[in-house]
């Protein structure tokens, strides 16, 4: 064991692993929040429409609309993030002044993962029972009292699982970016381990993936959990 | 002053039309506690939903002291929603929400604010007697609190209109006792008409005065509760009231025999034998022809057809006594239609 660690492989993932690593793990957390926080911005919107626009909800909109909705949802979800990345290049550029780098890939990130957001927010607010809008109904609550008092209200706990079920695939997702330039721990896992052979370097960034999605998941369970009043006891 | 005119709801699917209500013409007096009985599927959930708007009957009209809620637009109705209020079988409390926040929903939507909201919702858990549940959520309450938290949430905008729809058939028979005090307690107290949907039988005679029938979508038939529990016309009141048959009974009676239903409405009658003392005491000798009892703790539910021999002094002596005992009401049944 000891000769493991004074072998130099050892000695040179250490070194990058303090001169690269911090830069790295604060750059996957930054990517993976904000495009997480714009998914559900978008995403979230596109949840409600859906469960109260569809017929019999409670502002239903018209049927030719919600099908394009889903539409434009389910193709989105179908292209593999990796072809994704690259066909919104032109996108990106317009929006962040350059294709390339940690910023830039906010962008396709955002738009891998708010149709998934959208699906999402919508089997959560579907969670809430159709008697309990009839109530709201039968007190003489407007469709938008209902959206902002009653239905997401009643489905924080299952909308905070989710988000959090959100950024953990975000999270994977960016680890992908290293290949479009993207920086954070994707990036050095593959440019050491897939191009330079460095596995060890490779490995020290899974573990850290690993940890931070460990982390993310621990967190928002444990706040889904707080914030469920159902689960009170007397 | 609800009228219900010749409501017909016609509800279609993809391929087939279901008639759940077909001219419907009830009116309820200001003020009444009416019963809407039935057995499930009748269109009695969807009456009740007329009378607010959840629905929109197909044809006719609903007006409520006059005005015809059929052509209200839905930002009106909203308006009038505030003042017809229901409550239902699943209590429908806001699971994420205390009590107090869930009593003052219905405030929140029409305005008022935050301070004022919180002093009458606590004033109202304190009518329905649940004043230290304030801060509780609606998982820390049984099902008899929960419906009560409705009733205080229902009754926050002060309505002048009560809808409750099986507001009991998802609780026990004590606890179903105690709501049903509870509303009697209100319209009684506030003066709120009352509109009861159920398909108990002992919900409509515990509290209600005037019941419609409703069968198949129609009125089968209306009036006086007293009335019609002791001489049901209709074959679907009948089905309600003698679940068994009441023919081969009444027609079996013989010259001076008359007919006498009882009902138990949580009576201590587990404790008095009834027939026994009506003999000693009265020298009445009374046949039990049919009964449908049960006793839940020491109280008494359902109802029992006694035959009464020795004329219509024995029946009246029978009556009078029967109805000095809380919680029993007796009837002479009028089998000959």
């Amino acid at each position: 064991m000891s000769d493991f660690f004074s072998s130099p492989e050892f000695n040179e993932a250490w070194e990058i692993f303090k001169t690269q690593f911090p830069t790295a793990i604060w750059e996957t957390v930054y990517v993976t929040v904000i495009s997480t926080f714009f998914a559900i911005v978008i995403g979230l919107p596109l949840g409600v429409l859906l469960v109260t626009g569809e017929k019999g909800g409670i502002r239903p909109i018209p049927s030719p609309l919600l099908k394009l909705i889903n539409w434009v949802i389910n193709i989105l979800r179908s292209v593999p993030f990796l072809i994704l990345m690259i066909l919104v290049i032109p996108l990106t550029r317009a929006i962040i002044g350059t294709s390339i780098g940690t910023t830039a890939c906010i962008v396709p990130l955002t738009i891998a993962a708010f149709p998934f957001a959208a699906r999402l927010a919508e089997s959560s607010l579907r969670e809430v029972s159709p008697s309990t809008l009839e109530m709201a109904q039968s007190m003489g609550a407007s469709p938008f009292k209902i959206i902002t008092k009653v239905l997401i209200p009643e489905s924080i706990p299952s909308l905070i699982s989710n988000a959090t079920i959100a950024i953990t695939t975000v999270l994977g997702y960016s680890a992908m970016s290293g290949i479009i330039g993207g920086g954070g721990l994707g990036k050095i896992a593959i440019n050491y381990g897939y191009y330079r052979y460095k596995y060890l370097v490779m490995i020290i960034a899974v573990i850290l993936l690993i940890l931070i999605v460990q982390l993310f998941q621990s967190v928002g369970t444990l706040l889904a959990k707080k914030t469920d009043k159902r689960l009170k006891k007397a | 002053m609800i009228e219900i005119k010749n409501v017909t709801k016609v509800f279609k699917t993809k391929d087939s039309t279901v008639e759940a209500l077909s001219d419907v013409n009830i009116t309820i007096p200001d003020g009444d506690v009416f019963g809407i009985i039935g057995l499930s599927g009748a269109g009695k959930s969807t009456l009740v939903r007329c009378i607010n708007m959840l629905e929109r009957p197909t044809s006719g009209s609903v007006e409520i002291d006059g005005t015809d809620l059929c052509t209200l637009s839905q930002k009106e109705l909203r308006r009038i929603r505030s003042n017809v209020t229901m409550i239902f079988q699943g209590f429908n409390l806001l699971s994420q929400k205390n009590c107090l926040k869930n009593v003052c929903f219905p405030l929140e939507l029409s305005g008022v604010k935050r301070a004022a909201a919180r002093k009458r919702a606590q004033e109202l858990l304190e009518l329905v007697g649940l004043a230290d549940k304030a801060k509780s959520y609606p998982s820390q309450l049984s099902g008899g609190q929960q419906q009560r938290v409705a009733i205080a949430r229902a009754l926050a905008t002060d309505p002048k209109i009560l809808l409750c729809d099986e507001a009991t058939s998802a609780l026990d028979p004590t606890t179903t006792n105690s709501i049903l005090e509870l509303i009697a307690d209100i319209n009684k107290k506030l003066g709120i008409t009352v509109v009861v949907i159920t398909h108990q039988m002992n919900v409509v005679e515990r509290i209600c005065k005037h019941v419609a029938i409703i069968h198949e979508g129609r009125v089968a038939e209306q009036g006086e509760v007293t009335q019609i529990f002791a001489a049901p016309s209709s074959d679907a009141a009948k089905q309600l009231v003698y679940p068994d048959g009441i023919s081969g009974i009444t027609q079996g009676a013989a010259e001076n025999e008359h007919i006498v239903r009882v009902v138990f409405n949580g009576a201590n009658a587990a404790r008095i034998p009834l027939i026994a003392q009506l003999a000693v005491q009265k020298g009445i000798y009374a046949n039990i022809a049919h009964a449908s009892t049960k006793s839940i703790g020491e109280k008494a539910y359902g109802s029992m057809i006694l035959s009464i021999g020795g004329g219509k002094n024995a029946l009246t002596q029978t009556l009078d006594y029967m109805n000095s005992i809380p919680d029993i009401i007796a009837q002479e049944v009028n089998g000959n239609e």
